[in-house]
């Protein structure tokens, strides 16, 4: 990858009240149009330092640059930034009280200014993409778990993101349920969206991955290709953690 | 062909299904005198028996022509207390629940704190005072000054300053509903809102406020009726309701009991029928159309 950073983070720390150091340390670099995948065990800050990207956690120290822009300064437009980075949360969080459609068209019409056609052209497109328009008139709870989630991804593509941040995208689905979102989140990565995914879903991030980022207690340990961490991890905790999970 | 049931045959349980023994058995559904709602129609017969005697009861019914008419002033002071202290409890309740981060203009955030501890200031202070002495401080000590600092000496009627009283007590009850209704809305719904670019006062007006609304027509109701009820509260101040009416009628004919039933049917009448609109309102607000729950 020689292509220009996306997302740049440096020296990123982040605590929670005066004992609970849950990020340490983070520096990492995803290029523009790279699927990055951060796995490790529960606990080990992977999903904070995704949140850190977004703000949605301030980080304690370090820096966070995205797209050019430097997020931990105090000036930064944080909004502005946010809508060029789509989210897709564990718990789905579709707005429960508006429909599919409504869902995907709110952030472009009251962010991006879209007119109503218009916002609801762009959510027919991205629903169609991720396989359900015809759920458009529904409301998030006649859905199931991947309906809802292929809902939210649709929500964040519709503002046209520069990049996509996935946070556990299916640890909250039944296993029937699982091979839907992943194979949009495929689809995704083909066409050349940049991706940071914290997931458990290994076959994931060997089928998709560019880079697999492995952390624990609150430090990236290792990281590679799929290959060179799940085949051929230097660290004996990436391999313990690897021979755990791919096991099966 | 054997019969599938004989090899089975157990006496122990051939005891516990007995028809004989129905009271043994144990069934997923309640009887319908469980369920049967006679507490209704006790309260029903209760209220049809006062109606018999307003109705062919000569001093009943003299009773009812003297104090009806205060129905008036009782649902007017109900409503314009109620419409007063439902944007005050929404300008003190969302002021409580203002948050400032490190990113917010020092100024601004200067305000919002300040805000934020004048609102819980004022809540705690109204709540931590029974209804009764504050409606006497708000009507006789507080108003009179301040009306007659604006020109208006002595002009304000004993009703307004009563329903300003209400609204200001009230407003400080209603401000805890409208918070724990907005904090109730989960907080991945305002990540999601943020996360999309949506600006804090964005997300609260197209997604917390929305979802709140839902959670807060239920206390709402609740308060409604209880403004209805302290409405006679008013009469301490000489305002011409209901209760102050029954006061005059019995006081000056001494037909307590008369004025009092009568008074009774009048409140009962008004809360049982609002109970009815309002949980006709809940099932419409909580329906399917309007998402989640």
């Amino acid at each position: 990858m020689t292509t220009k950073p996306m997302i740049t983070v440096t020296d990123l720390h982040k605590t929670f009240g005066e004992h609970i150091h849950a990020v340490r340390g983070v520096d990492l670099s995803v290029a523009t149009g790279e699927v990055v995948v951060i796995v490790g065990p529960s606990g080990s800050g992977k999903s904070t330092v995704l949140r850190c990207m977004n703000t949605l956690e301030t980080p304690t120290q370090g820096s966070v640059l995205v797209d050019g822009v430097e997020l931990t300064d105090r000036d930064a437009d944080i909004d502005a930034a946010r809508a060029e980075m789509g989210m897709v949360f564990q718990q789905f969080n579709l707005f429960s009280h508006l429909t599919v459609l409504q869902n995907v068209t709110l952030a472009q019409r009251k962010v991006r200014g879209m007119g109503k056609a218009e916002a609801a052209a762009e959510a027919m497109r991205q629903l169609t993409r991720v396989g359900i328009p015809e759920k458009a008139n529904s409301y998030p709870r006649q859905l199931s778990g991947g309906q809802q989630q292929r809902v939210a991804i649709a929500r964040s593509l519709a503002m046209n993101p520069k990049v996509m941040l996935f946070d556990e995208p299916t640890s909250a689905l039944d296993p029937e349920m699982i091979k839907e979102v992943l194979d949009v989140m495929l689809e995704l990565a083909a066409e050349g969206m940049t991706m940071i995914v914290v997931t458990h879903e290994m076959g994931f991030a060997r089928a998709a991955a560019d880079r697999v980022f492995f952390m624990d207690e609150g430090l990236i340990v290792e990281s590679g290709t799929p290959e060179d961490l799940f085949d051929n991890a230097k660290e004996g905790r990436t391999q313990d953690f690897f021979a755990k999970v791919l096991s099966h | 062909m054997p019969d599938p049931i004989a090899g089975t045959y157990d006496p122990d349980l051939s005891m516990k299904t007995d028809p004989e023994a129905s009271w043994t058995k144990r069934s997923d559904t309640t009887a319908w005198y469980d369920r049967f709602p006679w507490w209704g129609v006790i309260l029903f017969l209760i209220w049809s028996a006062m109606l018999a005697k307003i109705l062919f009861d000569e001093d009943y019914d003299l009773a009812w022509k003297r104090i009806s008419p205060g129905v008036t002033v009782t649902i007017r002071a109900t409503f314009m207390a109620f419409g007063l202290a439902t944007t005050l409890g929404l300008i003190l309740g969302l002021g409580r629940t203002l948050k400032t981060d490190d990113r917010t203009n020092p100024l601004i955030r200067f305000v919002k704190i300040a805000a934020r501890n004048l609102c819980r200031t004022y809540i705690e202070f109204i709540r931590g005072i029974p209804i009764l002495p504050l409606i006497f401080t708000v009507a006789l000590v507080i108003i009179p000054p301040l009306s007659e600092s604006v020109g208006l000496k002595n002009k304000i009627p004993s009703e307004w300053r009563a329903i300003i009283a209400l609204a200001l007590i009230y407003g400080a009850y209603i401000a805890e509903i409208i918070r724990a209704g907005v904090q109730s809305v989960d907080q991945g719904q305002v990540e999601a809102g943020r996360s999309l670019g949506l600006t804090r006062g964005a997300t609260t007006r197209s997604i917390v406020l929305p979802q709140a609304i839902r959670n807060v027509i239920p206390p709402l109701g609740n308060d409604f009726i209880a403004i209805l009820k302290d409405t006679s509260l008013l009469s301490v101040l000489g305002v011409l309701e209901l209760t102050q009416l029954t006061k005059q009628f019995a006081n000056s004919s001494f037909k307590f009991r008369e004025g009092y039933l009568v008074l009774t049917f009048i409140y009962l009448s008004l809360t049982i029928v609002l109970s009815l609109l309002l949980q006709q309102l809940e099932k419409y607000m909580t329906k399917d159309k309007t998402g989640a729950r």
